[in-house]
């Protein structure tokens, strides 16, 4: 096994910058996760599907805004905003009805978390296959002709038109950084940022909190438990959205079954940060991105998932609790 | 609501009992075909399917399409005129190693079947060879193309393309002497087919190579590979690998500023590449044992196969119509079971559409040609031949 460093080093700047867009999608699905796990200690397994919904959703919008022109200047910011909206709203539906019909009716019957992790596994798969057999779908309700761009070639990568000129805003060291790089970075740091407030300072993020610390007694003080719980669902919804909205941007192709490693990894991301911490997600999502970059330049990109494994093993070794450690139902006012 | 245990023993007492009913009921459909003679009246043989083994349905899915409809048409062709029509089975691995064992299986266990247009990739072909050794089923391969499936001795297996031993030295000697590149940067996908032919290429080209990076099939970010592309300033780029993450690193390399030459083998040249690469793939050069179906030779493969599928045929559609032919002029003799098929295909000495078809103890095939394509106005275009 030859160790790369002298790439690595004189590559740093570059490694580190992709790496950390990489890292801010990695960071805002492990988002959903550590939600859904701090206030119902449930391992959302479907939530990478909730993500992969979130990328068709905007391929398709743009797909069908675009056509074969190629807009320019303020069609394109409205086509991407739109974009945008569009995943973030598939994504969240997507996540309410699985909250709907996968779990509720299990959290109601107080199920051992067991179950529910069956049932969410078994989800996961139904949402994935249903995408990746779109076209059959389609001939249900005999639309499979109108729609063929859409649900045409179901099991293999479909990609998205290309608008969005990726050009070089500045340098830092000798690396190049690039627009969207950029934008998938601030953007993903700012969402973050926004759900931490609404989490720590609003009423319903205050219910949030409580119910995460302890259930009955939040409903005692008035806390609906359903509506919280919505409501979580709703959040790690809309920043899958938003993930899937910039992963699009970035890689620019997807497909039904992408929801899989990506959800693995960003599962891997928030138990790397402190499963049940929102900034623990924003944390070990980025770390992730960036190591696994670092980790395939010096033993090259064949390693790359060997690299990210490796260091949840480790983090978790020296602190079983994450990086930032504390939950949700801890965290201070 | 079924409460009650009893309940819960009955309904599985009867699934069990539907499964086995079931499973009885598939075998006796099976045993029917191996009990049937071959017509002592007519010249060719009744009863006998031929089998396309590879990707219908999957991420190489693309790939599979035109080599289904190459022997396709082969076997339309020869049912028109027949008294007994040949079957034409479709066994779908999605292109993968992992499912191929037990399909060939399947396959070696339907009696019905005594020749195979396939398998189609070469880790699937390392999979399945052994059980089709063993079984006595002869296959011939239209588009794998590893050279070391040919060393397993497998008496069943031929291929009627030139395999990476003359693509990959072929595709080196273009980047060395037609492109003129003096470093070239190596991706393989770990693959099978791709590891195996970047690694030739790699040997070939010797010291011009500055770099070298494995990648994962189902990947999607690249970003360590196009810094190391760029970092090492290589003037070429040659990726060993299928079409769907070609597509994405070529993508990605344009995007970051590289301006080199992007070179590909013949797993790549699939409209899915076009389709996933956009503007990013233009210019790139593929390689391909496969021939241009504007080449004389398949002029009228080329028509008849428009003429049934409304398309021009696809990346090995001729070399399958080649291998479907070869099986279906021996069931025109009488041949009706895999050892004299097999016997046939050993000796079999024609002109197909793409080329002379004869294969040596291994398998391979005595006439080879490797082409290469340039992808030029989002269209995949034929360049010369390399000599």
């Amino acid at each position: 096994m030859d160790l790369n460093f002298s790439f690595f080093f004189s590559n740093f700047p570059e490694l580190t910058i992709t790496g950390l867009a990489f890292g801010a999608i990695y960071a805002l699905i492990a988002l959903g996760y550590t939600m859904v796990y701090g206030v119902l200690q449930l391992i959302n397994f479907a939530h990478s599907e909730v993500f992969m919904y979130g990328t068709f959703a905007c391929l398709w919008f743009t797909m069908a805004m675009v056509g074969d022109g190629n807009p320019g200047g303020v069609k394109t910011l409205a086509i991407l905003l739109g974009a945008l909206l569009a995943a973030m709203a598939m994504s969240a539906v997507v996540a309410l009805i699985l909250e709907r019909v996968a779990y509720r009716p299990l959290i109601k019957r107080n199920a051992p978390r067991l179950i529910a992790l069956i049932s969410a596994i078994g989800a996961s798969f139904v949402l994935a296959e249903l995408m990746g057999l779109r076209d059959r779908v389609a001939g249900w309700v005999g639309l499979d002709d109108d729609l063929r761009d859409y649900v045409g070639r179901a099991r293999i990568n479909n990609s998205m038109p290309n608008i969005v000129d990726n050009k070089v805003l500045f340098q830092v060291g000798n690396a190049d950084v690039r627009m969207v790089d950029l934008i998938v970075i601030i953007s993903a740091v700012v969402m973050m940022v926004a759900v931490d407030q609404f989490v720590r300072r609003s009423r319903l993020g205050r219910g949030i909190r409580a119910t995460a610390q302890d259930p009955e007694t939040a409903a005692l003080m008035g806390v609906n438990s359903t509506r919280v719980i919505q409501l979580t669902f709703l959040l790690g919804g809309l920043m899958a959205g938003v993930a899937a909205f910039l992963y699009m941007l970035k890689i620019e192709v997807t497909k039904f079954d992408a929801g899989f490693l990506l959800g693995v990894k960003a599962f891997t991301a928030a138990v790397l940060g402190g499963i049940g911490n929102l900034r623990g997600a924003l944390v070990g999502g980025l770390v992730l991105g960036v190591v696994e970059n670092w980790g395939s330049a010096i033993l090259g990109t064949e390693w790359r998932h060997v690299v990210a494994f490796v260091l949840l093993v480790v983090i978790l070794l020296f602190r079983p609790t994450g990086i930032l450690g504390e939950s949700l139902g801890k965290a201070r006012t | 609501m079924i409460r009650t245990t009893r309940s819960w023993r009955i309904a599985a007492a009867a699934v069990a009992a539907g499964l086995t009913l079931a499973a009885c009921g598939t075998t006796d459909d099976e045993g029917g075909d191996s009990d049937s003679e071959s017509a002592a009246g007519g010249d060719a043989a009744c009863d006998v399917s031929l089998a396309f083994f590879g990707p219908q349905t999957g991420p190489a899915a693309g790939l599979g399409q035109p080599i289904i409809q190459g022997a396709q048409l082969a076997i339309d062709q020869y049912n028109a005129d027949a008294e007994c029509e040949v079957g034409y089975e479709l066994i779908d691995s999605q292109g993968s190693p992992d499912q191929a064992p037990s399909l060939a299986t399947e396959a070696a266990g339907n009696e019905a079947i005594i020749g195979v247009v396939g398998p189609a990739f070469s880790g699937e072909s390392d999979a399945a060879g052994p059980i089709f050794a063993e079984a006595g089923l002869p296959t011939i391969s239209p588009s794998a193309t590893n050279p070391t499936l040919a060393e397993n001795g497998w008496d069943t297996f031929h291929r009627a393309l030139g395999n990476d031993a003359t693509q990959g030295p072929a595709a080196a000697k273009y980047i060395a002497e037609t492109l003129q590149a003096k470093s070239v940067f190596v991706i393989d996908d770990a693959s099978e087919y791709g590891a195996g032919l970047a690694g030739i290429v790699e040997d070939e080209l010797g010291d011009t190579v500055v770099g070298q990076d494995t990648i994962q099939v189902g990947d999607t970010d690249f970003s360590a590979t196009v810094t190391a592309v760029t970092s090492s300033k290589a003037d070429t780029v040659f990726f060993g690998g299928y079409y769907a993450e070609a597509a994405l690193i070529v993508s990605q390399l344009r995007d970051r500023g590289y301006e080199g030459t992007f070179v590909v083998a013949d797993g790549v040249k699939d409209p899915g590449f076009l389709e996933g690469a956009k503007d990013a793939a233009e210019g790139t050069i593929i390689t391909c044992p496969c021939i241009p179906a504007e080449d004389p030779a398949v002029a009228d493969f080329a028509a008849a196969y428009e003429e049934e599928f409304g398309e021009a045929p696809g990346t090995y559609a001729a070399e399958a119509y080649d291998a479907a032919n070869i099986f279906l002029e021996g069931i025109a003799t009488g041949i009706d079971n895999r050892e004299d098929l097999l016997t046939w295909v050993n000796e079999y000495d024609e002109q197909g559409v793409t080329k002379q078809l004869k294969f040596d103890e291994t398998g391979e095939p005595a006439d080879v040609h490797v082409y290469a394509y340039s992808v030029e106005g989002g269209e995949i275009v034929s360049d010369q031949e390399i000599e």
